[in-house]
């Protein structure tokens, strides 16, 4: 820690003033506390958008977040008093958290995801607090609301709240296990990780039918992660997803794009006993499996079959199962039967990176083949593999296939 | 003026085989460590993907992924009397650049030297007498022997996976392996690759002809397989794009697809790239390493002090830091004195090519990989009686042709085949699919000469107004003979296998820098027990300089007939472990023998 005594001093005493009194007995300075916040944070990734890429300063803020509407960029959550929360009380900083009420009463943009931090307890909110206190005060002035008028008036999410928002604690279901519902809060909690899975409306909000069914975001489609058997989890065991959140790798599946950095930053730290919990929750998630689309044309899959022979089999197989661990397979995997093609394109016109972790360095990578194929090649080699060996998905056009290059070639990621 | 960094524990100079291998049993051991490398960060994702690796024209004619003479060259002639003049063009090795150096662009054929190999002097005068031994020859025992250097032989051909079948477990002799090796103490980590239909063919005459084939030891893989440290490899395409080319398929073994994926997480290392060291700094005495000065791309130079200096650059380069940095004496080939550039050595390779019947043979020759091969080993190193011959040393050879890549291969016809026009079209159309062509059939030793060495031009400089490297090198009647008599014992093998015709192409001298023979060079700072006759110790330490270790194939004091990297990764280890369990406990000091 580089700040002074004297401030952090002061810091910690200001924290202690905001807490209740049986807080105070186990106050910021309190190991156990401490860590525990630390912890949450893992497990909420609030680096991934709090910590600049690349950047030393811890929560300092600054990173653009990508919405529907336009832009916004994390706020300065360290404790420095001008430019992050150091000034806030703790009312106001769960106020923040778990009900999207900014400093005096303003709305938060749901980028930051309250809807699913509200089902924190307060005292879980004021851990997290307890460690963002013990971090470096970066003073690091950010101005959050880029959007475009008219949703730059915070005023409209006071509509929106009521619309789509339910706050409250999370309470326990009851006849399902301690292990399900340790798994329950953590997806529906801190991981949010419905505000990737879950289709959103036209206004932002959930479709609460579609929970966790899948949703494109980022030239990324965050893929359908309930129990659903063809373009979900049915297939996947429990170990499977533990190994998968843990690593970034399974036999068959890698994870890249943003799931990668989530890995990364956030489910490769935390304990094997809560990601066990969370594939249980998730196995126990309905999907809703749609009957297999119309097997696409044989011209087609003539042409895709062709196309894979030279440009994917030598790392796929010709049997689509991939090698163990290094290249994923395609036969059977939910990631490619995605009703939504978006991350099947991105890879095949971007080419990406898995990501490495302590137990899977090596990080394999799958190359751009923008350069190499029309798009009518790229809509059949990936008709191809969304229908080969069992496979069912509908097929990809030759004008999906441009306008996904479109869109990747605006992105500045 | 240079700019002084902060201390570190160990810097590297040169992030390649050896010292990717350097640093991580160094950062292991938990020192801080920071390697300096000349060329770019290179990596399998962002460098050679598959989509666009296997293209001939940029990376085997152009020379993608080497060193550009602009940076750095040395300067060539054959002997004393010559003017050498600077290579601006590489011709008769390649010499690699950034991360992974030419452990990047290599084959893989990951041999082991034999037993006799490291004693080669004592055992051919042993057996022969010291008449048989040229006046003029320097070869020299290495001060290492073959069962000490074999655990360290086996944590490398683990570490990448190689592929083969062993000749010799425990001294158990093994079928289908090479009869001839030193005794492993284990099997290879994964089988042997899959043979090409002219490989098989080859093996089945060799067989015919009382010899013992056996598949080439591979570091391109034939399974997926997970090394020691975790990182995850594929199996091999058999696409015929490994030698001059980056693997894709992250099927070859190099420090990318086995040690730098650890390597780059750790805290306690740091690489940085395109910083070409332009010396190792002493103290006043003279007596100890305090870092290294380097230049970064803008040009500014830093000074990089460090308590232990590993050169792990290419052996050329290693013997011209040496000499510019003045370590060291340098040697003189007049007088015999000095120890650094002397026992400079290459490789003695040489083939024939096969020409058959097109309606007999096609055998497909893109479908290879870097170290594919059928071997023999009968005449490799003292395995069979050289009295009536007149020369010393050998080399194994084999049908270990590579690819089928059409640039290359166009040029491989039979002798009369006019260069252009329709009668060249249509031989290439008669050959292309019916030709054994393998570049190195034959891959023989190569002693070292009085007058073979290395030494600073003293006329032409770099651009930092360095001197040039000089190199003086000649093939001598030693290893000519016994090219001639491999060259025709590896002809008679193509016969057998039913050729119509067989070009002989043995190495005729004067050694010639313009062709391509292999980048096996090697000495100009080697290893021994008598700091008057060599540079290092055996544990690769300088005598001179304490805390300075010199790493590869610079210290071999003369060639044997194998490939070198296997013997460059298991020195390395084995210095790695005498600086970890020795030299850490009294550092600064030589290492007892």
């Amino acid at each position: 820690m580089r700040s002074p005594t004297a401030l952090r001093l002061v810091l910690a005493v200001l924290a202690l003033a905001g807490c209740r009194a049986t807080e105070a007995a186990e106050g910021p300075q309190d190991f156990g506390r401490t860590d525990r916040g630390r912890y949450l944070t893992i497990v909420g990734d609030c680096a991934a958008c709090h910590t600049q890429q690349g950047s030393s300063q811890q929560f300092a803020g600054g990173r653009p977040i990508e919405t529907p509407f336009g832009t916004l960029l994390a706020p300065n959550i360290t404790p420095d008093r001008e430019t992050g929360i150091g000034a806030w009380t703790d009312d106001e900083f769960v106020g923040a958290l778990t009900r999207g009420t900014g400093r005096g009463g303003a709305h938060l943009y749901p980028a930051m995801p309250y809807p699913s931090m509200t089902k924190l307890s307060r005292d879980d909110a004021l851990t997290i607090r307890a460690y963002l206190n013990s971090v470096p005060p970066a003073h690091h002035p950010v101005v959050a609301n880029q959007l475009p008028f008219p949703f730059s008036i915070r005023l409209g999410m006071a509509a929106w709240d009521a619309l789509y928002f339910t706050p409250g604690a999370f309470q326990p279901v009851a006849g399902k296990s301690e292990e399900w519902n340790r798994g329950a809060y953590l997806v529906e909690g801190p991981m949010h990780c419905g505000a990737c899975h879950t289709p959103k409306n036209f206004l932002g909000g959930d479709k609460s039918a579609s929970h966790l069914q899948g949703y494109a975001l980022q030239g990324w489609f965050a893929p359908n992660i309930t129990n659903d058997a063809r373009s979900g989890l049915g297939h996947w065991t429990t170990g499977e997803i533990v190994a998968y959140l843990k690593s970034g790798h399974t036999a068959g599946a890698a994870a890249s794009g943003p799931m990668a950095e989530e890995v990364a930053l956030s489910s490769s730290k935390m304990a094997d006993a809560d990601l066990q919990a969370v594939a249980v929750y998730l196995k126990d998630q309905p999907g809703q499996d749609q009957p297999a689309p119309a097997a696409p044309s044989d011209t087609v899959m003539t042409a895709g079959a062709a196309i894979y022979a030279d440009e994917c089999s030598a790392c796929h197989a010709s049997t689509g199962t991939g090698v163990p661990g290094l290249f994923p397979a395609l036969a059977g995997a939910s990631g490619v039967q995605s009703s939504d093609p978006a991350s099947l394109l991105h890879v095949v016109l971007r080419g990406t990176r898995s990501v490495a972790t302590e137990t899977a360095p090596t990080a394999p990578a799958m190359p751009s083949f923008a350069w190499l194929l029309s798009d009518d090649q790229v809509a059949a080699v990936a008709t191809y593999v969304r229908n080969a060996w069992g496979n069912a998905a509908p097929a990809v056009t030759g004008s999906d296939v441009g306008h996904a290059r479109r869109d990747l070639a605006e992105r500045t990621d | 003026m240079s700019r002084k960094l902060p201390a570190k524990d160990v810097v590297i100079i040169g992030l390649g085989w050896t010292g990717s291998i350097l640093a991580q049993e160094l950062t292991d051991a938990g020192l801080d460590v920071v390697a300096i490398e000349r060329g770019p960060w290179r990596d399998t994702a962002s460098d050679f993907p598959p989509s666009y690796s296997p293209d001939e024209l940029r990376y085997r004619l152009r020379h993608e992924l080497f060193l550009r003479p602009a940076q750095a060259s040395l300067t060539f002639r054959n002997n004393l009397d010559q003017t050498a003049l600077p290579v601006r063009s590489w011709g008769a090795f390649m010499l690699g650049n950034g991360a992974g150096g030419a452990g990047v662009h290599w084959n893989a054929e990951t041999w082991r030297f034999a037993p006799t190999d490291f004693a080669f002097k004592s055992h051919v005068t042993q057996r022969y007498g010291a008449k048989v031994l040229p006046e003029d020859m320097t070869i020299q025992d290495w001060g290492i022997g073959y069962d000490e250097l074999e655990p360290h032989y086996d944590r490398f051909e683990y570490l990448c996976g190689t592929s083969g079948t062993a000749g010799n477990l425990k001294g158990a002799l093994q079928n289908g392996g090479n009869p001839f090796e030193g005794p492993r103490s284990r099997p290879y980590p994964t089988p042997a690759q899959k043979q090409p239909f002219s490989h098989t063919l080859f093996a089945e005459a060799a067989r015919n002809l009382g010899y013992k084939p056996f598949p080439q030891p591979s570091g391109n893989l034939s399974q997926a397989y997970t090394n020691p440290l975790g990182v995850q490899m594929g199996p091999c395409t058999y696409c015929g794009f490994c030698e001059w080319f980056g693997c894709g398929n992250y099927s070859k073994a190099t420090p990318q697809t086995t040690i730098l994926p650890v390597l780059v997480r750790k805290p306690n290392f740091e690489a940085r790239m395109e910083c070409e060291v332009t010396r190792i700094n002493l103290d006043r005495g003279g007596k100890r390493a305090t870092g290294v000065t380097y230049v970064d791309s803008s040009g500014e130079e830093w000074e990089q002090p460090a308590e232990l200096v590993l050169l792990c650059a290419f052996q050329l380069f290693n013997v011209q830091l040496l000499l510019l940095s003045g370590i060291g004496t340098p040697y003189d080939p007049k007088s015999g004195r000095g120890q650094i550039g002397r026992n400079f050595s290459h490789q003695t390779v040489s083939t024939a090519t096969g020409f058959f019947d097109k309606a007999k043979f096609n055998f497909n020759p893109f479908v290879s990989s870097g170290s594919i091969g059928m071997c023999i080993d009968e005449f490799n190193g003292d395995n069979f009686d050289h009295g009536p011959h007149g020369f010393v040393g050998g080399g194994y050879m084999g049908q270990v042709q590579t690819n089928g890549r059409p640039i290359e291969m166009t040029q491989q016809l039979p002798p009369g085949t006019p260069a252009w026009g329709a009668r060249w079209k249509q031989a290439v159309k008669d050959n292309y699919l019916s030709t054994v062509y393998a570049g190195t059939g034959v891959h023989g030793a190569c002693a070292s000469y009085r007058t073979n060495y290395l030494d600073l031009d003293p006329t032409w400089k770099d651009r930092f107004g360095r001197p040039l490297l000089r190199m003086t090198m000649d093939l001598h009647d030693n290893e000519l003979r016994m090219s001639a008599f491999l060259t025709d014992k590896y002809a008679e093998i193509i016969q057998a296998m039913g050729a119509n015709q067989v070009a002989k192409q043995p190495r005729k001298g004067p050694y010639d820098i313009t062709k391509y023979q292999t980048s096996h060079l090697c000495g100009g700072a080697i290893m021994g027990t008598d700091p008057g006759n060599s540079a290092l110790n055996r544990y690769l330490q300088s005598w001179d300089v304490p805390n300075l270790f010199v790493q590869g194939a610079s210290a071999f004091p003369q060639n044997a007939g194998y490939n070198p990297t296997g013997t460059v990764a298991a020195l390395a280890y084995w210095s790695a472990k005498a600086i970890r369990e020795k030299y850490l406990k009294n550092p600064g000091r030589p290492i007892d023998a």
